[in-house]
């Protein structure tokens, strides 16, 4: 069966899974619909997070992004698992031992103040739209590039499947279907990364055969990781394992973006939401753990798959006769990610650092979707790589979308606009509010505003600078207080967001222009120290909170009481 | 005197836990896998230079296991409450 069939077949019979699933665990109650009635086991909670979190970027661009950057892609390594840590140990079990539905809902009840819960529904709904419209986005190219449909009829087909699961299913059925996913997505990464590494190195783990000997070709008997350096040296490129050297990013710079999508992590709403929906504070604990190690099953591998690409791409390509191309390079060069132009008329392929004489263009893209035919593994591996990365994108949007429709329903209608809803009526509003967001999710992924990659250090960044020091201060500080809490969150989005703007989106100054050397993604940890700073001084010249939020504070802190 | 009894007692030495763990998670991610990556690479493990194992390997399995000894930890303590 060609590729294409294979993609149909494994694309539909996951599809039906989905639903099927959606329709199984399909939900009536509010707290099914917000928190998947609190009865999750912990290992399953552990594989939706991992699937949650993992989107269409972590899938596909991440290790090709790692491929062209070399040690400096290590900040996106350490930020996007290190934050897994901190909402361990400062969030995730403490946030549901509070155990109501939302995120903001806390930040309200903590802070005695319906202010600071719209400033943080206001951040959650921003946050988790501007993550929601590239997912969708990511839904439509992996159906452009392997069904061969346009990019807007492959985000037309993500939608309905969205709206379909989400509507029916709640978190329940989120949840559950996020689990299936999981599954497609790693089994889809790991096999062409096994499969490469066995074959350049002879070590089957790709985790360590990064750091061993090449077999073949002409740097056999090299280590891996040895012969890139080599290869990038004789190209006039840094050094791959090089750090802080000319062309890569200085240190500090490294620091504070690594620091930035730590916390930044750590304060997405769409990933605290997942600890509400396991039964106890111990089980929460027991989740993030069950996550971290799904994620960095993915992770660790992703790395290798990184150093295997790079020495491939340059090998088969670098100063080749274009004549003699592979077959997936020609099959590539017709979607544009991959491109050769004879600069020089000699019929060879040159790869470079001068953007001048360089011949060829390579998309970061193709490094994980090509991989399967750059090893030359069978049309059905092909195939699971596009449901692998279907999978990645629609998971995520899902978990996004639900924050999105809580938001709407439970923080704003029902405790604002509506408080005598009835559950019927409120459950009924949640549906709507996702199907809402559904449909302007595929607007968006229609129509992709071109700040996109700016958004991205956006939602971070106003993650870090906003939800992470107001939640780890509300339970670790009786004496913070509403005036300093809203001071700090407004104060903290402020500085990062005129930052950002000033950078990304006006474009008033370059590199040399950056306060210490911290680049607009990293400036986020700059503006989670100032509204940490921000919220103790004001909260020591205001009046300390009321006798029963301190009294929630420390009942929130006391041990779980399960069984 | 059981944590259980004694609701400070507990939490102080969630806190104690906390920063021991923290200070293994600054030291693994940001000491070894940045700030001191250029000395470590001058050593090698296998045929990864040192400071970029821990900075794309290394740091995440460390974060791995703190999250578990975290959670193992804090059962131990709660049922030591408990069992009082």
């Amino acid at each position: 069966m060609s590729i294409q069939g294979w993609t149909y077949l494994i694309v539909a019979v996951t599809f039906a899974l989905y639903i099927g699933i959606a329709v199984w665990s399909r939900v009536r109650t509010t707290a099914g619909f917000y928190v998947a009635g609190q009865g999750v086991p912990a290992i399953a909670n552990g594989m939706a997070t991992g699937a949650d979190w993992m989107s269409a970027a972590s899938f596909i661009s991440m290790a090709g992004l790692i491929s062209f950057m070399g040690y400096d892609g290590s900040m996106y390594l350490m930020g996007w698992t290190g934050g897994y840590v901190l909402l361990a140990l400062f969030l995730a079990p403490y946030l549901r031992k509070y155990g109501k539905f939302t995120v903001p809902e806390f930040v309200g009840d903590r802070y005695y103040s319906q202010t600071a819960r719209v400033v943080a529904v206001v951040c959650a709904i921003f946050v988790s739209f501007t993550y929601v419209a590239g997912q969708m986005r990511g839904v439509g190219v992996v159906f452009s590039r392997f069904l061969e449909v346009d990019i807007d009829t492959g985000v037309y087909i993500g939608v309905g499947m969205v709206f379909v699961y989400a509507t029916i299913g709640g978190m329940r059925g989120i949840t559950y279907t996020q689990v299936a996913q999981y599954c497609v997505l790693i089994v889809a990464y790991l096999i062409p990364a096994v499969a490469i590494s066995f074959k350049m190195t002879g070590n089957p783990i790709p985790q360590l055969g990064f750091g061993s000997v090449v077999t073949e070709g002409e740097h056999a008997g090299v280590f891996l990781l040895e012969a890139i350096d080599q290869i990038h040296r004789d190209l006039g490129l840094p050094e791959y394992t090089g750090a802080f050297i000319e062309g890569k990013r200085e240190m500090i710079d490294i620091f504070a973006i690594t620091l930035a999508l730590m916390v930044g992590t750590a304060g997405l709403p769409h990933v605290l939401i997942r600890f509400y929906t396991v039964r106890s504070a111990r089980m929460a604990r027991w989740s993030v753990m069950w996550a971290l190690v799904f994620i960095a099953l993915l992770y660790t591998t992703a790395p290798a798959v990184a150093a295997f690409a790079r020495v491939n791409l340059i090998q088969t390509l670098h100063e080749r006769p274009y004549a003699e191309a592979p077959t997936w390079f020609q099959n590539w060069e017709t979607t544009g990610l991959i491109r050769f132009e004879d600069k020089n008329g000699d019929g060879l392929m040159q790869y470079g650092e001068d953007p001048d004489t360089r011949e060829l263009e390579i998309d970061r893209d193709i490094m994980v979707l090509a991989n399967p035919e750059i090893a030359e593994l069978p049309a059905w591996v092909v195939a699971l790589v596009a449901a692998g990365g279907l999978a990645a994108a629609l998971s995520t949007a899902a978990g996004l979308l639900l924050v999105i429709s809580s938001s709407i329903s439970h923080d704003l209608f029902k405790s604002i606009f509506r408080p005598q809803m009835s559950e019927g009526e409120e459950l009924t509003l949640a549906r709507v509010a996702a199907g809402g967001a559904v449909v302007v999710a595929g607007y968006f992924g229609v129509n992709p505003p071109d700040y996109v990659a700016a958004v991205v250090a956006f939602a971070f960044g106003l993650a870090a600078a906003s939800f992470f020091p107001v939640l780890v201060l509300g339970v670790f500080s009786k004496r913070v207080t509403k005036e300093g809490a809203i001071a700090g969150m407004v104060l903290g989005i402020a500085f990062t967001a005129a930052y950002i703007s000033y950078f990304k989106l006006a474009k008033l100054g370059g590199a040399e222009d950056w306060w210490f050397g911290i680049s607009p993604e990293g400036i986020g940890s700059v503006g989670m120290l100032l509204n940490f700073a921000v919220t103790l001084t004001v909260s020591r010249f205001t009046p300390p909170p009321p006798p029963e939020v301190q009294a929630l504070v420390e009942e929130i802190r006391l041990p779980s009481r399960e069984e | 005197m059981s944590e259980q009894n004694d609701p400070r007692a507990y939490w102080r030495a969630n806190l104690r836990i906390l920063s021991v763990l923290l200070a293994i998670w600054f030291s693994a991610s940001f000491l070894l896998g940045v700030v001191f990556v250029r000395p470590l690479n001058a050593f090698s493990l296998g045929g990864f230079p040192l400071g970029f194992w821990f900075a794309q390997q290394g740091s995440i399995l460390v974060f791995v296991v703190l999250v578990f000894v975290y959670a193992l930890w804090m059962d131990r303590l709660e049922k030591r409450g408990k069992g009082k």
